[in-house]
């Protein structure tokens, strides 16, 4: 963020800098993220919304380095603390996984072993640790206490399948912070859960986050929890970040007319019943085919004839809080 | 307003083990109840909504309406007339007045055939003739919004939305009078959501069709239904105008669904009734009032009794002991 240089002073845990990143595919070059900037201040919460298809994803693969092998990253950086993660040897890479950045996948089953008992998975993610086993194993029936399994020393035979999707998703949580990273990512946590469950695990992320003073990239496009849960919000359409900024500037006081749009579609945010409920009109564009402007002209609601056919600058409209659009330059309420 | 479909009192069951096994075992109840003795009634033009977690019996109920799954006893009337033991041949011509849009929109469109295929197979099925199919096909996906250029498509080019528009088409296509639609909205953005919804709204007006929803989403509920219904292990725990259940909401229950999805302003008050626990096994049953093993309103008679049926309101039914003590 051009902010950057106000906050430079200010530590943070995870950087991204002016990250572009390209898919090569059979159809052209897929521009998948283009000059996306997040800071992930320590101990902070911070949301990641957009629709499908808008980069979330991208974003989290390039701070894992886990891209496939057609992406091609164009510019940027992703600093962890002092070093850019772009730049590290496998071996770095290894260190920091799961030490230092963990992540919380939307399907638990994705990060569980089907094959392998829950204690064996607990006890071999400490494999960096010189303490012996008993201290160990301790440690994991500490930390599935504190997610909640009961009978937590009992259930360390058991296997990922006689979990129910709720527990299942509790003891990737304690998997992702027993080794007390510095980031957690939380890709859709919930999406895959029922309601009641989903607000559980939200509630224990809240606890755990606190206890464990880490910082938070929380990954979602339910509107709903974000707000419940993040400190700051970042705003992404078609692989561009079009607005951030702490969770009431984005929910109160949204600048950017995607984040308006957005914010306004969320049946739960209409208080009187409708039978019409609003849309976006138009759709995402063809990230093969972009002509260097606004990201968001075809759908803008707002869009005068005056808009400039260039990229909109970033703005910072309070201390922070930025949008990219030609309109709010002069400071206008859009 | 007249009376579509009428379901009364019916229970669906599913076998745990098979029959030699069951013999061995003692066993002599191996079924559980995927729906116990769930009442509704759908009038001609309204939608009627059922809510619940996963494993509530919401899909297996719909099902029943439309003959895929067989009730063991109670009553399914279409238009006054019954659906239980219907045989296929005079099932065949009611299904033509119910549709289903099923849960999965991809999944649920065969791999092999065109757009085209797809949405003109009802009338094959029933022998309808049509003179041409082309044209009858660009007017059903005309009705929901597509260009004729999707005709020569296949589901895996479609996207969520498109598929699902798709799936509305076929069930439109012999113009039914009820249309089950089975998550609707699930795994879609919520701009395209309101457009799926308003989709329906507008096919509901124009030709006056009936809607039974599926949803676990409440907002969507709110917005899109007359009436709904709560569901928890199989059976309802709450029915009634959907304003009023908004309102009022009445089963513990319900309430806890209510404020498990939180509203999208971090301002918002947060009297959030904590869930416990999970949902339990239909195998093993909690006795008594089976929300007991989550209430955070339990008490001694909760685990030994079922409570009754109570009308708390106009057309608005709970089952809970308590309801006045909770405010």
């Amino acid at each position: 963020m051009t902010g950057e240089t106000q906050n430079r002073n200010r530590e943070k845990v995870l950087s991204i800098k002016d990250l572009s990143v390209n898919f090569k595919t059979e159809n052209g070059l897929v521009q998948a993220l283009r000059r996306v900037s997040i800071d992930i201040p320590p101990k902070q919460i911070v949301g990641l919304v957009g629709e499908s298809g808008c980069g979330k994803s991208t974003v989290i693969n390039s701070i894992l380095r886990l891209l496939s092998n057609n992406a091609e990253i164009i510019q940027g950086s992703i600093h962890l603390q002092n070093k850019n993660i772009l730049m590290m040897t496998s071996t770095q890479l290894r260190a920091i996984r799961g030490k230092r950045i963990s992540v919380i996948f939307q399907d638990p089953m994705t990060s569980l072993n089907p094959a392998l008992s829950i204690g064996r998975q607990m006890t071999d993610i400490q494999y960096r640790d010189q303490i012996n086993q008993v201290a160990k194993r301790q440690r994991a029936i500490d930390m599935l206490t504190r997610v909640g399994i009961p009978d937590a020393e009992k259930r360390l035979k058991s296997y990922p399948h006689q979990f129910s999707g709720g527990m299942r998703q509790r003891i990737a949580i304690a998997m992702a912070l027993i080794m007390e990273p510095d980031l957690l990512i939380a890709d859709e946590p919930t999406t895959a859960l029922d309601a009641t469950l989903q607000i559980q695990i939200i509630e224990l992320l809240k606890t755990l986050q606190k206890e464990f003073r880490c910082s938070v990239l929380f990954v979602s496009h339910h509107l709903g929890l974000v707000a419940d849960f993040c400190d700051q919000v970042v705003v992404m359409y078609a692989g561009e970040v079009v607005e951030s900024g702490n969770v009431r500037d984005i929910f109160h006081r949204a600048a950017h007319p995607y984040t308006k749009r957005l914010l306004e579609c969320d049946p739960a945010r209409i208080k009187t019943k409708t039978r019409v409920l609003p849309t976006i009109p138009g759709y995402i564009p063809d990230l093969v085919n972009l002509s260097d402007d606004c990201i968001f002209k075809d759908r803008c609601h707002v869009k005068d004839n005056k808009c400039p056919l260039t990229v909109a600058p970033l703005t910072e409209l309070t201390p922070g809080h930025f949008v990219q659009c030609h309109l709010s330059q002069e400071g206008e309420n859009l | 307003m007249k009376n579509l479909l009428e379901i009364d009192n019916v229970k669906i069951r599913f076998r745990t083990k098979g029959m030699l096994k069951a013999v061995i075992d003692r066993d002599k109840d191996p079924y559980i109840e995927a729906v116990c003795g769930a009442s509704l009634t759908i009038k001609q033009g309204e939608t009627f909504a059922l809510v619940g977690e996963s494993g509530a019996g919401k899909t297996t109920l719909a099902r029943s309406i439309i003959g895929l799954v067989t009730p063991s006893q109670g009553s399914i009337r279409y238009q006054d007339q019954e659906l239980m033991g219907l045989d296929d041949k005079a099932f065949k011509p009611l299904k033509r007045d119910i549709a289903m849009m099923f849960q999965d929109p991809v999944g649920c469109l065969s791999p092999r055939l065109s757009v085209r295929s797809i949405i003109t197979e009802p009338f094959k099925i029933h022998g309808l003739p049509i003179n041409d199919v082309s044209k009858e096909a660009t007017k059903l996906l005309d009705m929901v919004g597509l260009p004729a250029s999707f005709l020569n498509s296949f589901p895996y080019q479609l996207s969520g939305g498109q598929a699902r528009r798709v799936g509305m088409a076929r069930a439109l296509a012999l113009s039914p009078k009820l249309i089950i639609a089975d998550e609707p909205t699930a795994g879609l953005d919520v701009s395209i959501q309101g457009e799926i919804l308003n989709l329906m709204y507008r096919l509901q007006h124009e030709l006056n069709i009936s809607f039974l929803v599926i949803t676990h989403n409440l907002a969507v509920v709110r917005h899109t239904s007359d009436r709904m219904a709560i569901m928890y292990l199989g059976r309802f725990v709450e029915t009634g105008p959907t304003d009023q259940i908004f309102e009022q909401p009445s089963h513990p229950y319900t309430r806890v669904l209510l404020s498990s999805s939180p509203e999208p302003d971090p301002d918002a008050p947060r009297n959030r009734v904590m869930p416990i626990g999970e949902i339990p096994s239909l195998i093993n049953r909690p006795s008594g009032c089976e929300f007991h093993t989550r209430c955070i309103y339990v008490e001694d008679r909760c685990r030994l009794e079922f409570p009754p049926d109570r009308t708390i309101g106009l057309d608005h039914n709970m089952t809970c002991f308590k309801s006045e003590k909770m405010k």
